[in-house]
């Protein structure tokens, strides 16, 4: 796929990958065998039709092939960009085993942005009113998805949103250079003409309780993300210019601080800048600081560049960029100067030893090794936990040690009529697994709607 | 069931200017209303491009589904929002956010320290424990005369109202600490101080009562993002842990903060909220959506 070339992009803020044009993703779908038993559906967590999609690319129905896409996910543009794929439907493609495998997310984005830029936009007719009030909490992707999915079925669906704009993570967290925000308003333009009821600034758990929420209405969806940064907790970590990615990044993208003062919020410019982590957040938050005129972005790791966990293409972007990796540095301490501001991140060179319970080799200090990175800026990507404020004003909901909402695979918590799902179930995930567990979830409320009956949950 | 209707319009019923360049805003709001307690805040933003700020919950009618708070002008957001006139309104209002303060009956007199406009941000609390049944005093702190708020409100609602002045142009020349001093002295059976204000005032009396081993619990106002415990901007180091003051807080014991990490993090962007307030002097206009 064509890309903003590099030494220019980091000076936009504009989307990097460009796009298909028609002739490119017809050839492309058109190497799609459509298998009788696709692999490549068994291994996609939104359960779409893949081979049916691609086929409508191949043939020119491309608002066919949107239709097709949007029947089985709500947000077909956000995942055509996001999803892992080559860890996914792609890794199971059948033309992948001799061949590269069919390009199924770049396809995916051609249909869906080609529909939702489309002067008609096709909105399906929804079921008969069912008469059932669900409220979902949380406008991220599990949650857009659940509201999604039931209002198709006919449910009265209120959506609120703790923040000013819907989206979640695909707001606040993931930059306009890797999912434009035009892209996650218009997939949402769709839910709320299909009936969807959007309340931004409720804050559940504060503005009203879940159990508040469940004398209004029928079953009530958790969706609320993980919603807490987590920290090293190593010394000099609240010194000024030290960042959690989801401060700098909803800086960044929420309150759209690079365009600071047209815009209000601020942010940090920082000339030397390290991040800390190796996940696509931590790509994103060390993209990001380029755009604002780092100098020198680097990411310190303490593994080596084969366990990173971001995803290959997101490191490539960051390496073309200019980011440089440190990998095998362990950060013990940060360092500040009289007015509290950091100036350095001291660091133990690491050595990989045998392999941990994650499977990946893991990293032992070396003794005596100790060094400092002179930075002005660090952003602290090591990933989030489960933020209390739904669950410890709930009653009945039982979460686990760590605060997750304890669910059984449809979604179903400890308590009657309260569904969960997304990252607040399973800690910080990706988009597509959030998406995949609000279709479980919407089913089980559907069904739960419908016969009234809550089962004894086994999880 | 609250929040039923997609657009919330939070309105400015009233504005009125307490002292130079401090006002107090009457804003509908009614899902806030319905559900604060004394100690929870807002957060704010006036319009798209604004920023989100925090501002504490002064007061509320839960029937009328109207919020009071107070502010005062010191940043480029604070200077637009006193441009604001009753009938225009406020883009978004969330909240009430924070924990509410921990009220309850105790042994002993509660004892309120507000300076400047932090009194306001007290007043709640100070009436909260009156009617919880407790003794309340209030010391009030402030430059001079003219720039002391909320006199009337807290006499109300406290048994005893003390104000210090810093040129003494009203009652007693000196600072809220030399009032807190003499209660001490003169044998008030102090047990629970409450000092709300700017950092170093909370930071200078919470080092006055550590040795009489008097609770004192402050409430925090820290730089804030989200203000729902999601970004971690707002963090301090209570007790040598890091708390993050709008899901944890806002109030925690003063004896325990590291006061001088949570006021150098306070002025974190004082560059920058000085551009941005000569940005907009310059370009006021611009900010636009507001009515």
């Amino acid at each position: 796929m064509p890309h903003q070339d590099p030494a220019e992009r980091v000076r936009n803020f504009n989307e990097v990958a460009l796009g298909w044009d028609r002739e490119t993703a017809v050839a492309e779908a058109r190497r799609c065998l459509v298998c009788k038993n696709p692999q490549c559906v068994t291994n996609c967590p939104a359960e779409i039709d893949i081979p049916g999609f691609v086929q409508k690319i191949a043939v020119g129905q491309f608002l066919e092939a949107a239709r097709i896409l949007r029947a089985s996910s709500a947000l077909p543009a956000v995942c055509g960009r996001v999803c892992p794929q080559e860890t996914q439907c792609e890794l199971t493609c059948v033309m992948g085993k001799k061949y590269q495998p069919v390009a199924i997310g770049r396809l995916e984005r051609f249909a869906s942005d080609y529909a939702l830029f489309a002067e008609e936009l096709q909105i399906p007719d929804p079921a008969p009113p069912t008469g059932k009030k669900v409220a979902v909490v949380g406008a991220g992707p599990a949650g857009i998805t659940v509201a999604g999915d039931l209002v198709k079925l006919g449910h009265d669906v209120t959506l609120y949103e703790a923040l000013h704009e819907p989206g979640g993570v695909l707001v606040y967290g993931i930059p306009e250079f890797r999912l434009p925000k035009k892209i996650v308003r218009l997939e949402l333009d769709i839910i709320k003409k299909l009936g969807v009821r959007l309340v931004s600034n409720f804050v559940v758990g504060r503005t009203a309780t879940v159990d508040e929420l469940l004398e209004d209405f029928d079953a009530v969806f958790l969706g609320n993300g993980a919603g807490a940064p987590s920290f090293l907790n190593i010394p000099g970590e609240n010194l000024n210019g030290v960042y959690s990615a989801s401060e700098y990044l909803t800086r960044c993208n929420l309150m759209k601080a690079y365009t600071f003062p047209g815009n209000s919020t601020p942010v940090a410019q920082g000339r030397k800048v390290a991040v800390l982590g190796g996940g696509n957040v931590a790509m994103d938050a060390v993209r990001m600081s380029l755009r604002l005129g780092a100098d020198e972005a680097s990411i310190l790791y303490r593994r080596s560049r084969k366990e990173l966990p971001a995803r290959i293409e997101e490191i490539e972007n960051a390496e073309e960029e200019g980011v440089k990796f440190n990998y095998l540095v362990n950060p013990v301490r940060f360092v500040g100067n009289e007015n509290k501001w950091v100036t350095g991140v001291e660091c133990l060179r690491m050595e990989l030893g045998e392999p941990d319970t994650s499977g990946r080799r893991r990293p032992i200090p070396v003794k005596g090794s100790e060094f400092i990175v002179d930075v002005d800026m660090v952003v602290v990507a090591i990933g989030q936990s489960a933020n209390p404020i739904v669950a410890s004003t709930a009653t009945g909901i039982e979460t686990t040690e760590r605060g997750y909402f304890i669910a059984d695979d449809d979604g179903r918590t400890t308590k009657p009529g309260v569904f969960a799902g997304g990252d607040i179930v399973t800690g910080a995930a990706t988009v597509i697994l959030a998406i995949g567990a609000g279709k479980k979830a919407a089913r089980a409320i559907h069904d739960y709607l419908e016969k009234g009956v809550w089962p004894e949950i086994s999880t | 069931m609250p929040g039923q209707s997609e657009v919330m319009m939070h309105t400015i019923l009233s504005k009125t200017m307490v002292t130079e360049r401090t006002w107090h805003m009457r804003v509908a709001a009614p899902l806030v209303a319905r559900k604060c307690r004394a100690g929870q805040f807002i957060m704010l933003r006036i319009h798209d491009s604004g920023e989100r700020i925090p501002l504490t919950i002064a007061d509320w009618d839960r029937d009328a589904g109207f919020i009071d708070i107070y502010f005062q002008e010191i940043g480029a957001t604070t200077e637009l929002l006193a441009t604001l006139q009753a009938g225009d309104s406020i883009l978004d209002v969330v909240g009430p956010l924070g924990n509410p303060s921990h009220v309850e009956k105790i042994t002993g007199t509660f004892v309120m320290v507000g300076g400047g406009f932090g009194i306001a941000a007290g007043y709640p609390v100070a009436r909260a424990f009156r009617e919880a049944g407790n003794r309340v005093i209030a010391v009030l702190g402030a430059k001079t005369r003219k720039l002391l708020i909320c006199e009337e409100m807290l006499r109300a609602v406290c048994h005893e109202v003390y104000v210090a002045t810093n040129d003494g142009s009203y009652g007693i020349q000196g600072l809220v600490s030399d009032v807190l001093q003499g209660l001490l002295d003169g044998g008030e059976d102090v047990r629970l101080v409450f000092p709300v204000g700017p950092p170093i005032m909370m930071k200078i009396i919470s080092q006055m009562t550590l040795p009489h081993k008097i609770k004192t619990m402050v409430s925090l106002n820290s730089v804030m993002v989200d203000g729902t415990g999601m970004c971690g901007s707002c963090r301090v180091t209570v007790a040598g842990k890091t708390r993050f003051v709008c899901s944890e807080g806002i109030d925690f014991d003063g004896h325990e903060v590291d006061w001088d990490e949570m006021m150098s993090r306070q002025k974190m962007y004082g560059k920058q909220e000085a551009e941005a307030l000569s940005y907009h002097r310059e370009h006021g206009a611009c900010c636009g959506g507001v009515r």
